[in-house]
């Protein structure tokens, strides 16, 4: 049998960084290697959700990694509200034809012709048709039975109890009673016709776990994570980003330049972002480590009662 | 944020924690995320009984540990004074109770994982609920974990869930154990309430196998020797209970016993390359290491191990890699790639305990899919050996198991499987078994020891007989033999039960004298001999339809025992059903639906059971039946009822 010269992947990678991961890193890690490798050998059409935050560059890693030295055996899919950050559209498309990956793009066209936006629809009608709906949209259409997704336990309380491979009935449905044990680490992957599960790679991570390894690995990401002076506008409470000339300025909103990042990305009119000084990696592990509010917070879907993540996610919210 | 009793600075307790503690400090911070650099993830669960104080318990590790963020204070105070139990105090059970349902139930009904973290380790929480249906939940996290934190209420001692609890944790192999003494408080701090306690639970725990258990008196509520410790236990001296986890070796036999990688994925990027990549389930790796792959056995020698960040020389348990193989063997997924030095178990047949999670019993016969490593392969439990007492360990006989019930099996499966005992190596002894209709996950398992047999009993396995047939009917098939004069009602009562019996998906078939008679039996009389010969056909035909998995239904007169006793011999133990329609004769007389009895009673009828011919009524028969004062209908029912109490149907 031939050999193979590695490294050939993972151009942010080398020996040296890998090498000092913390041993809990390296556990998460192998651990989601493994997912993902049993993902593609009991489903026929697997996906991977890209949503260009700094979760799915980490997903986007070790699917690297898991399939080294072939290539990930399944397309990404950014579910695209039109809204994101200009710069996370750069970030995309430069990411996935450097290494030759297959991206597919979808918006709910439907959602965009009846004006649909997050600015004058309101937070949870656009998180429903430009997301919910176009991701439902999206796996029906291409018929995938399988969709990995980065989302984390530690996220929100209603995730803690989230399986790492969650059953969804034909319209997507999540049933909190109806999930199965998960015994070891002997996944049940067998799903009827029709039924697809989602499948977190990254369950037992924490937000501090992603920038430690983002860190150590030397994973690209987009520069919004990262402190910079930007020009935003403090409406309720939160600061917004004035991305482009969509945002219209309500009386008495002034742009201003500060000095700002983001602990998560979404569509720029619905994420906040924090005062920071965290300019390097290193500072934003720092910070995070300190921090006093969850990452959640700066995302305006979850603004209202607790259990409003458990009710989207039965309606198929990811 | 509203004030939570714990005493906090008064007792000058403030700032004695740890490295990670303060907040406003950058030193602080650069000296954590140093520390975090080398540390390790400890999984562990807690469990014990409903109030016991887990949720308590986790939502003040969160909280003292500062993983609590302010958002979620907020949410907690508003929650505090919807939903919670303390007054006017913040809940702390809050933080954890996830699910919006079992909020409103004020219990914790599914497995929650959480996430914390101090300077020296990293931790994962598996919140275990203490309901007594959620046994498989309270598994479940035990099958991830490296250690248990056992809670024991201080005013109320070991509870039965806490000994139920104890030997989950035991059978499903975890070795360390913290018992936590919850709610000293409430016992006034008292030194010897907590050593009552502790030596009650090591007379209970001492045969249960684990490495070491470590008793802490703390109160989850106040905080006492939870991560700080306590000034109103003067008379303590041993650690907190972070301490403890923070400092537990974990004894992880992975990587001690010999190798094990069972083959996940064949990547095959191109014609030029092949490698199997893996998880090592247990032992190391090293290039140039003779290795064997099972179940076929064929010897090789590792010439590769890849990883993306390079080609290590060697690899351990727990690493996700990927092997080329020094010759061009055939191997697929599922495979088991092993030390040629110390062997796994090919075998077909095996031994297991069983902890069973599904809602309709686990029956011996049935056939489930079954997922060992990284195979799929289907497993007939072939016998139920006996159930186990979760509370006290002891064998008890039994025909089924239900949910929540622990037992030992047999099984079998069509080809070859690779396995260890689950006491050798937990990562090749432990199986699910998944239920072939609803691909539900339905019990997991833990293989005890290979069933050594004859060779012959392979082929026999691999043979359509009649557990196989039986097997995907879902069902135990039997002879359901009906026996009581004319006109007792047997024939109304059998076709009753046919028709329940069909509703609910078995497969059956009634013999009756009418189909009989008319066909394979249309050269028989009535004489003695003749009646002989009739119920010999009769018994042979039902021995067929047993044999192709049905349950056959039979509804004869059949006088005598001796007849009835031929046809129970045709067949297995238990196959033979008899049900006694034990219809008084006068009753009969009276009912007289065919004008049969008229006519015997004039002597037309020669040789009329009941009036000039006897009959024997079954001394011990499997069931009998009183039709006058019960319906045929609620009497059809008491035979399903014992049907499915028998194992026969679900
Ligand atoms: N006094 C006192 N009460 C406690 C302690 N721990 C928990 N409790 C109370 O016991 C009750 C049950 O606690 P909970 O955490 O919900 O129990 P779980 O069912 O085991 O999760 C609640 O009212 C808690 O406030 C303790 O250490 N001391």
């Amino acid at each position: 049998m031939s050999t193979i010269t590695p490294p050939a992947i993972a151009a942010e990678s080398t020996d040296a960084t890998a090498a000092q991961s913390p041993a809990h890193l390296r556990r998460l890690e192998n651990e989601a290697i493994h997912i993902m490798r049993e993902v593609v050998a009991s489903f026929e059409k697997p996906v991977m959700l890209y949503s260009i935050g700094k979760d799915s560059s980490v997903m986007l890693h070790l699917a690297l990694k898991a399939f080294y030295p072939a290539t990930p055996p399944f397309p990404f899919l950014h579910v695209d509200t039109t809204w994101k950050f200009r710069e996370m559209i750069t970030f995309r498309d430069a990411a996935m034809a450097k290494r030759g990956l297959d991206l597919i793009v979808h918006t709910n066209e439907e959602g965009l012709r009846q004006g649909i936006n997050p600015l004058t629809s309101g937070s949870s009608v656009h998180t429903d048709v430009m997301k919910t709906q176009a991701l439902k949209q999206a796996l029906d259409h291409h018929r995938f039975d399988a969709a990995f997704g980065g989302a984390r336990r530690d996220e929100e309380k209603s995730r803690a109890k989230e399986r790492i491979f969650s059953f969804r009935s034909a319209d997507h449905g999540w049933d909190p009673r109806a999930q199965r044990p998960e015994l070891w680490r002997l996944f049940n992957t067998r799903v009827e016709r029709g039924q697809s599960i989602r499948v977190f790679p990254l369950s037992n991570w924490t937000e501090v776990d992603i920038w430690q390894y983002i860190a150590a690995e030397g994973i690209e990401i987009v520069p919004l994570y990262l402190a910079a002076r930007r020009p935003v506008i403090e409406r309720e409470g939160t600061l917004l980003m004035v991305d482009d000339e969509r945002l219209t300025l309500r009386p008495g909103e002034v742009v201003e330049q500060r000095q700002v990042r983001f602990r998560t990305l979404g569509c720029y009119p619905l994420t906040g972002a924090v005062e920071s000084d965290a300019t390097t990696l290193e500072a934003v592990v720092a910070e995070t480590v300190g921090v006093r509010t969850s990452e959640r917070h700066g995302r305006l879907i979850d603004a209202d009662e607790a259990a409003s993540m458990e009710r989207k996610k039965r309606e198929g919210y990811f | 944020m509203a004030p939570v009793d714990d005493g906090r600075g008064d007792d000058g307790r403030e700032g004695a924690g740890r490295g990670h503690d303060g907040r406003s400090d950058d030193a602080n911070k650069a000296d954590a995320a140093e520390a975090m650099a080398t540390r390790e993830l400890l999984r562990f669960l807690t469990c014990g009984s409903v109030d016991d104080g887990k949720s308590t318990l986790i939502g003040r590790l969160l909280y003292d540990s500062k993983l609590i963020f302010e958002d979620q204070i907020a949410q907690l105070a508003a929650d505090s004074a919807k939903y919670g139990t303390v007054g006017d105090d913040i809940d702390l059970a809050l933080l954890v109770d996830g699910l919006a349902a079992e909020r409103e139930q004020g219990i914790t009904i599914d497995v929650a994982y959480r996430y914390f973290a101090t300077a020296q380790r990293a931790f994962m929480v598996a919140d275990a609920p203490g309901h007594e249906q959620y046994t498989s939940n309270m598994a479940t996290a035990a099958s991830t974990v490296d250690c248990a934190v056992i809670l024991v209420d201080a005013t109320k001692g070991l509870l039965p869930q806490t000994k139920r609890h104890s030997h989950i944790c035991a059978r499903f192999g975890i070795r360390h154990v913290v018992l936590a003494v919850n709610k000293i408080d409430l016992v006034g701090f008292d030194e010897t309430t907590f050593a009552t306690i502790v030596d009650a639970y090591a007379a209970f725990a001492e045969g249960l196998g684990f490495h070491d258990v470590t008793a802490i008196p703390l109160s989850a509520r106040h905080g006492d020797n939870v991560t700080l410790p306590s000034a109103r236990m003067p008379w303590w001296k041993g650690p907190t209970l972070l301490a403890r986890l923070e400092t537990l070796t974990v004894t992880d036999t992975a990587d001690a016993v010999p190798l094990r990688f069972p083959v996940q994925w064949v990547n095959r990027p191109d014609a030029g390359f092949r490698g199997y990549a893996g998880t090592l389930a247990s032992g190391a790796i090293a290039c140039g290491d003779e290795v064997m792959v099972f179940p076929a056995a064929r010897q090789t020698k590792i010439a590769q191990i890849i990883t993306a960040d390079g080609a290590p020389p060697r690899a351990r348990a727990g690493e996700a890699v990927t092997l080329v193989l020094e010759d061009d063997v055939d191997v697929a997924r599922g495979d088991v790639i092993a030390s040629p030095s110390a062997r796994p178990i090919v075998s077909d047949q095996f031994a297991a305990h069983v902890l069973w999670m599904g809602s309709t019993p686990l029956l011996p016969g049935r056939t489930y899919h079954m997922r060992i490593g990284m195979h799929w392969t289907s497993a007939m439990v072939t016998a139920l050996k006996h159930k186990v007492d979760i509370e006290t360990g002891q064998p008890l006989a039994a025909r089924k198991l239900d949910v929540n019930e622990i037992g030992l099996c047999n099984l079998s499966t069509p080809t070859n499987i690779v396995f260890d005992a689950f006491a050798d190596n937990p990562h090749t002894g432990s199986f699910i078994l998944v239920d072939r209709g609803t691909n539900a996950t339905i019990a997991a398992g833990m293989i005890d020891f290979e069933l050594r047999r004859a060779s012959n009993i392979f082929m026999e396995a691999l043979a359509v007989d009649k557990a196989a047939r039986a097997s995907i009917k879902q069902q135990r098939p039997c002879i359901v033999w009906f026996t009581g004069l004319s006109g007792s009602g047997k024939s109304t009562i059998a076709r009753l039960v046919e028709m329940k019996l069909f509703k609910r998906g078995q497969h059956t078939y009634m013999l009756d004298g009418d189909n009989l008679r008319h066909g394979l039996n249309r050269d028989l009389g009535f004489t003695q001999a003749d009646r002989v010969e009739n119920i010999r056909r009769v018994g042979e035909v039902a021995k067929l339809f047993v044999d192709a998995g049905q349950i056959a239904i039979c509804s004869f007169i059949s006088p005598f025992r001796a007849e009835r006793q031929m046809v129970r011999d045709i067949v297995d133990a238990g196959e033979f059903v008899e049900v006694f329609v034990d219809t008084p004769l006068d009753e009969c007389i009276k009912r007289d639906p065919k004008g049969l009895y008229a006519k015997a009673l004039k002597g037309e009828i020669k040789n009329f059971t009941g009036i000039d011919s006897p009959y024997e009524a079954p001394a011990r028969a499997d069931m009998r039946i009183d039709t006058v004062d019960v319906s045929a209908d609620a009497a059809a029912d008491q035979v399903i009822a014992w049907l499915e109490a028998n194992g026969h149907i679900a």
